[in-house]
């Protein structure tokens, strides 16, 4: 193994520690004494070369960090300034430069989270850095040279949905040059659009918008597309995702193997059925927004209509769906204009909660639909309307009024819900889904489109109702995060891993039950007992991880019994070595 | 303690210790009192940890992770519920203040929470007074 040869020879020799400790201009030096902690630093064990310059991140601070290695001897690089989640990658880089490997670096974030936020007290907060630059250098020390395993990236792409952001991300992709297998569980490409009439706020036709978009994906020759498919099984990893499908596209079920770099998930959403609410299910006069679409679309309703109620957060924002539904307000107000377009003699009225209409373009909307002659009628969820004999009572919260509005046709405006399937692929592929069943984003504001898995990604309502511009806008934002990993021949893996000390470990198994990521199996070991006496025998089962897939969290470091379970660059000697530090032992 | 105790804080690395840094970009004032150890998830943050940072003479422990459902690493924030509850069960054993450990829940967008946590937890720590531990001079290297 050359990982574990190259850390033997490295951490051999005894460690040569140098630190730089950086003014930030006057962001740092202007509220903790530098020089002193430089003497500090200096008076530290391992420690064989200590200085501060201006900025540190700059071309002559990165400089003097490749200088000082190779003067010193450096083996290990302390750089006391921000923080590790902007600048360590900088400063990896200019080790590895320098021809040390890039885990033999620690930076101490001295600025952030200390120059930054005890502005006001000089000694406190040297004192503070003090200790945090002990704690850095007395963790350099214990740092170990990791290895990064190169995996090859097979150019193409799996997307699970072929909706409008399906379609749209496989356009996408596939017209930059990459292969894509487009995986559809309805027989036919097209999602919700093809059962909707038209789109707010143009109104344009939903069905012709979508049918050009299948006719784009039809004819282009870097995309597969299968239907009537679903995916069965998922294997592999970031750059090389072996999928089974199951299809029926071709007459009889069959399983197909997809290779995939990434995959992204495009599943949609569905709209809730509300059966039992407002006599739906039973009474043929009750719908929901999506089933009157359909007959508006197909130019089906019955005419003429004298009365028409919709009633707004019908199972939303209730105990089963705490949620707003988001597309509801602006679709139920779409449907009742269409129905005043066709016929303005209907009295369309709509009972709501609260509007939620945002931006310029859906508040416009909103007043087009007043101005249509819209009946708008707010009601509490402490008084919610009632059905009786083919009349809903509701009392007006503006008038102060009890009304009782007969109706040939009710229509209830629910919100839409994970697709059917979502948990079953989200545990396939090892991602999160929030409580209510919708796809989690690794995170909310940094990596929007991304899943915390690498290479998996994520658009439109499978994360949670997306308006249909939204949903495009994604797709082509997924597509070009897929972009990033397929434009690559490798991607490197990180050397911050598990590790196992076989020689300690029992085979209990605790630690690939801690693991989400299924990175750990167990192995009967090979090699002859007499290696680890005492310790596990010949043919006993081991752990094994896969440094692939482990993400690095250390939790089965936690559970491990033994201590044969380790995180590397964060192993518990490393952590409580930091621990004795900081209360200056 | 003299009058600030001193406080080992483990942040995740994906939420909590995000959230402390964006404390310092606000310029948002908490008291010296925290020694900020990284650790990818606070999933990895072991009863041992904590128990070893009581006995090195940390007068309290915080340990910070991304909300419920917001992990990086899918479940380890649940994990981090179980090993807290686990360490202040061993705090129990050793006649240790339980409030000197404490577990949040803080984003990356929280950087006013982290600095509000921190205060609170100092304050708290301060009405318990020096950690018995490291009163009793059980320090070890």
């Amino acid at each position: 193994m050359r990982q574990a040869k190259d850390r033997a020879e490295e951490t051999d020799e005894s460690p040569r520690i140098g630190v730089f400790i950086c003014h930030c201009g006057h962001n740092i030096a202007g509220y903790l004494d530098v020089p002193a902690l430089v003497e500090s630093a200096r008076a530290l064990p391992g420690v064989v070369w200590a200085g501060d310059h201006l900025f540190t991140c700059s071309d002559a601070g990165l400089a003097e960090i490749r200088a000082a290695i190779a003067r010193h001897r450096l083996n290990r690089v302390v750089v006391a300034s921000c923080t590790p989640r902007t600048h360590e990658p900088l400063f990896q880089a200019a080790c590895e430069e320098a021809g040390l490997n890039r885990y033999l670096f620690e930076l101490v974030n001295i600025r952030d989270q200390c120059s930054w936020v005890h502005m006001n007290d000089r000694e406190l907060a040297t004192a503070k850095a003090r200790d945090l630059i002990r704690m850095g250098v007395a963790r350099a020390a214990l740092l170990e040279p990791l290895s990064e395993a190169e995996l090859p990236v097979q150019p193409e792409a799996a997307i699970i949905g072929g909706g409008m952001a399906g379609m749209t991300a496989a356009l996408s992709l596939a017209r930059r040059g990459f292969a894509v297998t487009l995986i559809e569980r309805e027989p036919e490409l097209g999602g919700i659009l093809r059962h909707l009439d038209r789109l707010y706020p143009t109104m344009v036709d939903a069905r012709e918008l979508v049918a050009r978009r299948v006719a784009e994906v039809r004819e282009q020759a870097n995309i597969e597309v299968l239907t009537s498919a679903t995916v069965q099984a998922v294997k592999g990893y970031i750059g090389n995702y072996e999928l089974t499908v199951r299809s029926r596209q071709f007459g009889p079920e069959m399983e197909l193997p997809v290779r995939a770099g990434v995959i992204i998930v495009a599943t949609g959403a569905q709209e809730f059925k509300p059966f039992g609410l407002f006599g739906y299910g039973d009474d043929p006069r009750v719908l929901t927004q999506q089933e009157l679409e359909r007959l508006l679309a197909e130019s089906n309703l019955p005419s003429p209509i004298s009365n028409l109620v919709m009633i707004q957060c019908v199972g939303a924002r209730d105990e089963t769906h705490p949620y707003c539904g988001r597309i509801c307000c602006l679709t139920a107000m779409k449907n009742a204009m269409r129905l005043k377009e066709r016929d303005p003699h209907t009295e369309v009225y709509l009972l709501y909660r609260d509007i939620e209409v945002h931006g310029t373009h859906f508040e416009d909307y909103y007043a087009q639909a007043r101005d249509l002659g819209v009946i708008f009628t707010r009601y509490t969820p402490d008084a919610p309307p009632q059905v009786a004999d083919g009349r809903v009572l509701v009392y007006d919260e503006l008038l102060g009024m009890r009304l009782s509005i007969p109706y040939d046709l009710l229509v209830l405006s629910t919100p839409p819900v994970p697709a059917a399937g979502a948990r079953e692929l989200a545990r396939l592929l090892k991602v999160p889904v929030d409580e209510y069943g919708f796809f989690l984003e690794a995170h909310v504001k940094l990596r929007p489109l991304d899943f915390a898995t690498d290479g998996i990604y994520l658009c439109g309502s499978a994360h949670w109702p997306a308006h249909l511009d939204e949903a495009i806008s994604q797709a082509l934002g997924a597509a070009a995060r897929a972009t990033t990993i397929l434009s690559r021949e490798q991607v490197r893996s990180s050397g911050a891993v598990a590790r196992v000390e076989e020689s300690l470990c029992r085979g209990c198994e605790r630690c690939a039950q801690a693991c989400e990521f299924g990175a750990i199996e167990f192995v009967e070991l090979e090699r002859a007992g007499v290696l680890y006496r005492p310790g596990p025998s010949l043919g006993q089962k081991i752990a094994r991880v896969n440094p692939v897939l482990c993400k690095g969290c250390g939790a089965c470091a936690v559970v491990c019994p033994t201590g044969a379970l380790q995180a590397s660059h964060f192993t518990s000697r490393q952590v409580t070595t930091m621990i004795q530090a900081a209360m200056g032992h | 303690m003299d009058n600030l105790p001193k406080i080992i804080a483990f942040a995740c690395n994906w939420c909590s210790y995000a959230g402390a840094d964006l404390a310092g970009v606000s310029r948002i004032q908490y008291p010296p009192s925290t020694r900020v150890i990284r650790v990818m998830c606070s999933g990895r943050v072991s009863p041992m940890f904590i128990l070893e940072a009581l006995r090195a003479g940390a007068d309290g422990v915080l340990v910070t992770g991304c909300h419920p459902g917001d992990c990086h690493y899918i479940s380890g924030n649940e994990k981090a519920v179980h090993n807290i509850e686990l360490a202040r069960s061993l705090l129990a054993l050793l006649g240790i203040e339980p409030e000197r450990l404490r577990l949040e829940w803080i984003s990356a967008a929280e950087g006013a929470r982290f600095a509000q946590v921190v205060k609170e937890f100092t304050e708290q720590i301060r009405q318990l007074g020096a950690n018995e531990l490291q009163a009793a001079g059980d320090r070890q290297p």
